[in-house]
């Protein structure tokens, strides 16, 4: 008997075919990884089992929910069906729960559109499965709303409103992707006991190998559209059959090669010292509004060569920390020095020659570029910096020699930004980076929003850039597998203050501070697991 | 995540909104009829001929002719100058001076930003009209004290208008990758946060142009706009306002002409508005 059982289901929207033959099922209590990069056609299929398709898709193939057919079913089978007998949880627990209705009749909504209940029944049931997700009555009373709750209990929340009917099938479509790792690892272990009380079957679709290989009991992987490979989850590090679910595998815990080593003798290139910056404190009706300081007495500093890593959980005042490096804030004591010249007191031409050497990449492919201008024009952006602005003749080449140095071809130069992938766009924004040629470059979640194979291709080019042009490299990210793999040192951040920082690998191996050891333990491992049964295979 | 395939090189092909298609064909029709009537119109807008006066329409008279034998459809004519001049320019003058006052108080922030916009506020809270009759009590009626009021109004729209946007634009990593090219705010303002406001400028502007329209009509209505000899829509209409018993053509066509103007200009600026908007979004 399984829950869910789909044979042979292939979609296309026009003439563009989106899923071809995939078939998977899900037995009770089970939980099935749905893995794949954007665009493999992972959440298209979970939107199809509720039939949610978009208006032009024409559907073949079967699906069976309990036995019961439900493709090329009619709306109004669909609707009951839908909150019923699959629920569903999406990425996003801000648009995903309704901002003018309290999290009490957002639960009770589901109920009372299924079940021919009063309100106050249903308000009872909501308080119920509220209980259950670890929302308690004392703290979290049906009458608040999503904005007075924090991004982890929203998504407990959104996981209500999916279960609070017992589904025979939960649907988490990268439910945990915008959380915390702490957080994470808690709504995980949440979905988990779920499943195992009710016994209703789970697809956790995700684009992290990690995660699945954490929770899951089987894993499924899809490539453009087919379903290349299923296996039970212990198989994902004993060597999975289709060589393209190996180099996911590969490339979500690949490592570049380094050649070169950090001088640790040489003077630093960036020198943090004593750093607070703080907002608020502005004067208020009576005395002054109390300040809130996002970053504490925070020093650190960089080595020649040398690549370190600055993680910590959102809200932590790393994003804050990394503007006050780079001047864009200014901060309310402490010193930032970028080869021994002080960036926070430099204004005018000295602070533009000082900005020459510490350059930035940031975290959104999309929104880094101005849409109306051309790659050109954008790389070439930083030239505003040099005292003597090259030829538009020696500009130009400079610009197609940088665009080849982080492999993309020179026509790209005549191109507009939203012609590129999200890879390539972040090529773009190392060039840009790159172009005055700086000493350091500070990299905001510059890999976070990645596919694991383009990730992997910009670390790679992140690592040979580094050894060929002796870079220094300050990675802020929430994403402690990143860190792992291409940091010398480690910095830790919580509250605003760096609480533990070192070698990268003896911090991993042995965190001192109690917020490092339990960042590490909740993180999803898949270089530990990976480890652990190349051991017991081998 | 999201390493979506790049968006095709080749835009879908752009509709038209219908509402744009018929405002353009008013708005160009009205334009063209305040040019041709420089080089020329049927009859001398200041001969008065007693004989034919208050003429219903007629072939000889297509708009017919008011109280003093003059043509109304030339009268209309030249109307249209004096009402788009005076539109026109008080655009010009809300947004050359609004715009940049907008942009600043997004790229500064502070008491620059606090002092603009209650000085937005001071102007939007006094009375339009109020302000017209002060202007022309100091300098006297005419077209261009009609200017200077109506383009005093049109300044804290646009400076609305363009801060609200530019504050959007000034958190965009795009903004912050300026910065650390070490551009000042002022260059950041001209090279990234104006081309970016553009469309929306440019429907406001259109919206505007329509208000001012109404707006000269308005005055002259009260006679604090363009004075007699010079034909205006305005004042065409006041005149008309006591023989519109025997001669209902007198207030029925300037009324017509304002009506097809603004309706043109409204139309423009709602159509521009629906082109803009989905390719703002696919931009993002």
């Amino acid at each position: 008997m399984t829950v869910l059982d789909i044979r042979d289901l292939s979609l296309s929207i026009g003439a563009t075919p989106i899923l071809k033959k995939v078939s998977l099922s899900v037995a009770p209590g089970e939980i099935l990884g749905l893995v794949g990069e954007s665009g493999s056609g992972k959440s298209m299929t979970a939107l199809a089992v509720l039939g949610l398709t978009p208006p032009r898709a024409t559907m073949a193939g079967e699906i069976q929910l309990n036995g019961q057919l439900i493709s090329g079913a009619s709306d109004a089978v669909l609707q009951k069906v839908r909150g019923r007998d699959v629920g569903i949880i999406f990425q996003e627990p801000m648009t995903a729960l309704n901002p003018v209705m309290t999290i009490g009749d957002q639960v009770a909504e589901t109920v009372r559109l299924h079940k021919k209940v009063s309100r106050k029944e249903a308000l009872a049931v909501a308080r119920a499965v509220l209980d259950r997700v670890g929302l308690p009555a004392e703290r979290f009373p049906l009458s608040r709303y999503p904005h007075e709750l924090s991004g982890g209990q929203r998504q407990r929340v959104a996981i209500a409103i999916a279960i609070a009917l017992t589904p025979k099938l939960l649907i988490a479509d990268e439910a945990t992707t915008a959380l915390d790792v702490t957080t994470q690892a808690q709504v995980l272990d949440l979905l988990k006991q779920l499943v195992r009380e009710d016994g209703m079957g789970l697809i956790l679709i995700t684009h992290d190998l990690a995660v699945v290989a954490e929770t899951a009991d089987r894993v499924a992987v899809m490539k453009a559209g087919e379903l290349v490979e299923e296996a039970p989850v212990a198989r994902i590090g004993a060597g999975m059959a289709h060589p393209y679910s190996q180099r996911l595998l590969a490339n979500a815990t690949h490592a570049p090669v380094r050649r070169s080593q950090p001088q640790a003798e040489a003077a630093p290139v960036l020198q943090v010292e004593g750093l607070v910056r703080e907002y608020g404190g502005a004067p208020a009706l009576f005395g002054k509004s109390k300040a809130f300081r996002a970053v504490d007495q925070v020093s650190l500093s960089i080595q020649p060569g040398e690549s370190v890593g600055l993680v910590g959980e959102s809200g932590c005042g790393k994003s804050t920390l990394l503007r006050a490096i780079l001047a864009l804030e200014t901060p309310q004591g402490g010193r930032v020095r970028v080869k021994d010249r002080d960036i926070t007191a430099a204004r005018g031409a000295a602070l533009k020659s000082i900005r020459r050497d510490i350059q930035v990449v940031f975290q959104d492919p999309y929104g880094s570029f101005d849409p109306r201008w051309k790659v050109s024009d954008l790389v070439a952006e930083n030239f505003h910096l040099l005292d003597a602005r090259p030829t538009p003749l020696e500009a130009r080449r400079r610009i197609d020699q940088m665009l080849e140095q982080v492999g993309l071809p020179a026509s790209a130069a005549d191109r507009y930004p939203h012609e590129f992938s999200g890879g390539q766009r972040q090529r773009i924004a190392i060039a840009r980076a790159l172009i005055t040629e700086p000493s350091v470059i500070c990299l905001d979640e510059a890999v976070s929003a990645l596919d694991v194979s383009v990730r992997a291709q910009v670390l790679d080019l992140l690592a040979d850039l580094s050894d060929r042009l002796g870079l220094s490299y300050l990675f802020v990210t929430h994403d402690l597998t990143v860190v792992r793999t291409v940091t010398d040192r480690l910095l830790v951040m919580q509250a605003g203050k760096i609480v533990e920082q070192g070698d990268t690998v003896a911090v991993f191996a042995a965190p001192s501070h109690p917020y490092t050891q339990k960042l590490l333990a909740a993180t999803p491992d898949l270089v530990r697991n990976h480890a652990l049964e190349k051991e017991i295979v081998g | 995540m999201t390493d979506a395939p790049a968006i095709p090189v080749a835009r879908p092909r752009v509709r038209w909104p219908l509402s744009l298609i018929v405002g353009v064909v008013l708005t160009a029709v009205v334009v063209l009829t305040a040019l041709i009537a420089f080089i020329w119109t049927p009859y001398d807008v200041e001969a008065v001929n007693i004989a034919a006066k208050l003429t219903a329409p007629n072939a000889a008279h297509p708009f017919g002719t008011d109280h003093f034998g003059r043509d109304v459809l030339s009268m209309i004519m030249v109307g249209a100058q004096n009402s788009l001049a005076v539109a026109l320019v008080a655009v010009g003058i809300g947004a050359g001076i609004g715009v940049p006052l907008g942009l600043t108080a997004a790229a500064r922030g502070g008491w620059i930003d606090e002092l603009v916009m209650r000085g937005n506020d001071l102007i939007f809270a006094f009375p339009a009209l109020l302000l017209a009759v002060m202007i022309t009590a100091v300098f006297g009626p005419g077209a261009i004290n009609a200017i200077i009021a109506i383009g005093l109004f049109n300044i804290p729209v646009f400076t609305r208008v363009a801060r609200g946007a530019a504050m959007g634009l000034w958190t965009r990593e795009y903004v912050l990758a300026a910065r650390t090219a070490g551009k000042s705010k002022t260059l950041i303002s001209v090279q990234h946060i104006l081309p970016n406001l553009m469309s929306l400028l440019v429907v406001q502007a259109a919206i505007q142009f329509a208000v001012g329209i109404v707006a000269e009509a308005g005055l002259s209505y009260v006679g604090l706009g363009a004075q007699p000899p010079m034909p205006s829509w305005g004042r065409m209409l006041a005149e008309a306002q006591t023989m519109i018993g025997f001669a209902p053509w007198l207030a029925i066509m300037p009324g017509l002409a304002i009506f097809v103007t603004v309706l043109g200009l409204s139309l423009t600026g709602d159509g521009l508005r629906d082109l803009f908007d989905p390719r703002v979004r696919r931009e993002r």
